[in-house]
């Protein structure tokens, strides 16, 4: 009887084992920025169901995880909010760029402020702490709340350089997801924060700067100027299923169905590029 | 030739004194496998957690004493700013205050169980305790992040994130530990002690108070000890209701943070080898010598206090 049960677990054992070796076939491994988990995921997904037998795993862990798993050879793709260059640690020289698509973040308000717009220079006095309360910048008599993501977290690092222009932010609440920060600015009277796009919901209000509305369009010509390309770094030219799937992401189908469907703008559809130093220059030719 | 086979029956070894060779070499084995894995631990975050200091010339005196954190930037000499005082003050301060609120009611909930009501105490409390124990700390971070935290807001003003919040999420989670060890205590008093103070003509209440809870204090101390080291320890439902902000708590409902919390948050987006991962592992080894600390501790504690 004993020996029974013993070879049964044995038999489960095996079972387990083939079912992990079942994944025949190529897989590649993309891991980094939670921001653009789910394009990938959902890209990756699609690409298996139509090429059988090959296979993407996705994990999340942040921008700087991303990097420096792709820098250290782990990993197939590194996804990263961030140029490689933009983080310490990380030798660009050896990863390849491609910028997958292009997200937008917006400045959230708790819905009890009755402010739709603010400028730029307030914006940046709020989140300096020169500003305290809402008066101050033609609101009701409340105080602000500042709420933070993690210091390093893309989402933060493209707010911090196209809103404060090296004026550091003063010391706040930090959070370390997106969801988390939008939960608790729908729930604090007075609480102000940032999020990407795709994160905005009814529960909080986006604030216009200098009259400036943060939508897609206004993005794609620059004209709202806080967003970020979302980056899958590769380790030298990548090739074989790398390569292909690379391409896939940059494909029409992938560009103009899931990347919109998931609030992320095409990057084809921008009609500026940005470099690394900020400059702005014309597209041409899409 | 039967006597050669019992000879050799006798001289071989039997099966039984094989087995037992065999166990023994699995045991050593897993425990050496224990010991490798624990000293390997300690040494990795040890040399990462140095690092700070050797390579990154990171001040120790800083890193103790000052409060601004933000280790990928440099001060005007050119040291990290890797000022952990607010954090390090944050988790003392939870922990503190966690136990020093659980504790009476741990006790109190001991006392009923062992020398009030055993009966009821094991049919009722017993299954509570063990069920309180059993909940993910996932699911008291989120109660505390929507009741908690909203009824600090209206009630004692400030955000409501904060070392009240942590408290009293830290207060729920510690107590079911905290009570059961205090139980233990409490039931291992000798029979005898009671019984003698009862035939002294002490009422049950003297009886309780002033011999069995004074015999059970060494257990006690260590129940509570044990209850700080999980609450110092604790990162994630401290994390959703604290505020994690690296600032000194001006009061006990401004946001805070905890060494566990700057951690958590900070490990997905640096770069290792950079100063702000070392930086974090300097958090860890930190927390790694608490515990080690608080185990130091306990042994001390159960030591000195053992009854007879």
């Amino acid at each position: 009887m004993r020996q029974h049960k013993l070879w049964l677990l044995a038999a489960v054992f095996g079972l387990f084992i083939l079912a992990g070796c079942k994944q025949q076939g190529a897989a590649i491994t993309a891991v980094g920025s939670s921001a653009l988990q789910p394009l990938v995921e959902a890209a990756g997904e699609r690409y298996s169901s139509e090429h059988s037998g090959e296979f993407i795993n996705v994990q999340g862990g942040g921008s700087g995880t991303g990097l420096s798993q792709i820098q250290s050879g782990a990993v197939d793709i590194g996804n990263s909010d961030l140029y490689a260059q933009e983080k310490s640690g990380i030798n660009a020289k050896k990863l390849v760029d491609h910028q997958v698509a292009v997200v937008g973040v917006v400045p959230i308000v708790n819905k009890d402020i009755p402010l739709d717009n603010l400028t730029m220079a307030q914006l940046r006095g709020i989140f300096s702490g020169q500003y305290t309360n809402w008066s101050q910048v033609g609101g009701p008599d409340v105080p602000v709340v500042l709420v933070n993501r993690a210091t390093g977290s893309g989402t933060r690092v493209t707010f911090e350089r196209w809103v404060m222009n090296k004026v550091p932010t003063k010391a706040a609440q930090e959070q370390d997801s997106t969801g988390m920060v939008r939960q608790i600015v729908s729930s604090t009277p007075g609480a102000i924060s940032y999020v990407a796009f795709p994160y905005v919901n009814k529960t909080v209000k986006t604030l216009k700067l200098d009259g400036i509305a943060a939508t897609d369009r206004n993005v794609q010509t620059n004209k709202w100027v806080i967003w970020s390309y979302e980056h899958m770094y590769t380790k030298g030219t990548p090739t074989g299923l790398t390569k292909r799937f690379i391409d896939y992401v940059l494909s029409n189908t992938v560009q103009q169905k899931i990347v919109k469907k998931l609030g992320y703008i095409a990057v084809n559809e921008m009609q500026v590029a940005r470099d690394l130093a900020g400059h702005v220059t014309k597209r041409v030719g899409q | 030739m039967a006597e050669d086979k019992i000879r050799a029956s006798l001289l071989k070894e039997s099966k039984a004194s094989k087995r037992e060779k065999h166990g023994k070499i699995l045991s050593f084995a897993a425990i050496g496998l224990i010991v490798i894995v624990v000293v390997a631990i300690f040494i990795f975050v040890a040399t990462r957690g140095i690092a700070t200091f050797t390579v990154d010339k990171g001040s120790l005196w800083d890193f103790f004493t000052k409060s601004q954190w933000n280790p990928g930037a440099t001060d005007k000499s050119g040291h990290p700013l890797i000022g952990a005082l607010p954090m390090i003050v944050g988790s003392f301060a939870v922990t503190l205050l966690s136990a020093v609120v659980a504790t009476p009611f741990a006790i109190a909930a001991a006392i009923y169980m062992v020398e009030i009501s055993p009966r009821r105490g094991y049919k009722i409390l017993q299954p509570v305790i063990e069920l309180l124990v059993g909940i993910p700390s996932v699911v008291y971070g989120f109660v505390g992040l929507s009741l908690v935290v909203p009824f600090i807001r209206n009630h004692f003003g400030g955000t409501g994130f904060g070392i009240l919040a942590g408290t009293m999420v830290l207060f729920v989670m510690i107590l079911p530990t905290v009570t059961s060890m205090s139980v233990d205590a409490l039931r291992s008093v000798p029979r005898y002690y009671r019984e003698a103070s009862l035939a002294l003509g002490a009422t049950r209440w003297q009886t309780t108070y002033k011999v069995v809870l004074r015999a059970a204090v060494p257990g006690i101390m260590t129940a509570v000890i044990f209850g700080m080291s999980r609450a110092f320890g604790e990162a994630l439902a401290v994390q959703m209701v604290i505020g994690n902000a690296a600032l000194l708590p001006q009061n006990l409902v401004s946001p805070a943070s905890t060494l566990t919390s700057i951690l958590t948050m900070g490990m997905g987006n640096s770069v290792m080898g950079s100063v702000s991962n070392n930086a974090l592992w300097s958090l860890a080894l930190l927390l790694l010598l608490m515990s080690l600390l608080f185990n130091i501790l306990i042994h001390r504690i159960s030591k000195k206090g053992a009854l007879h």
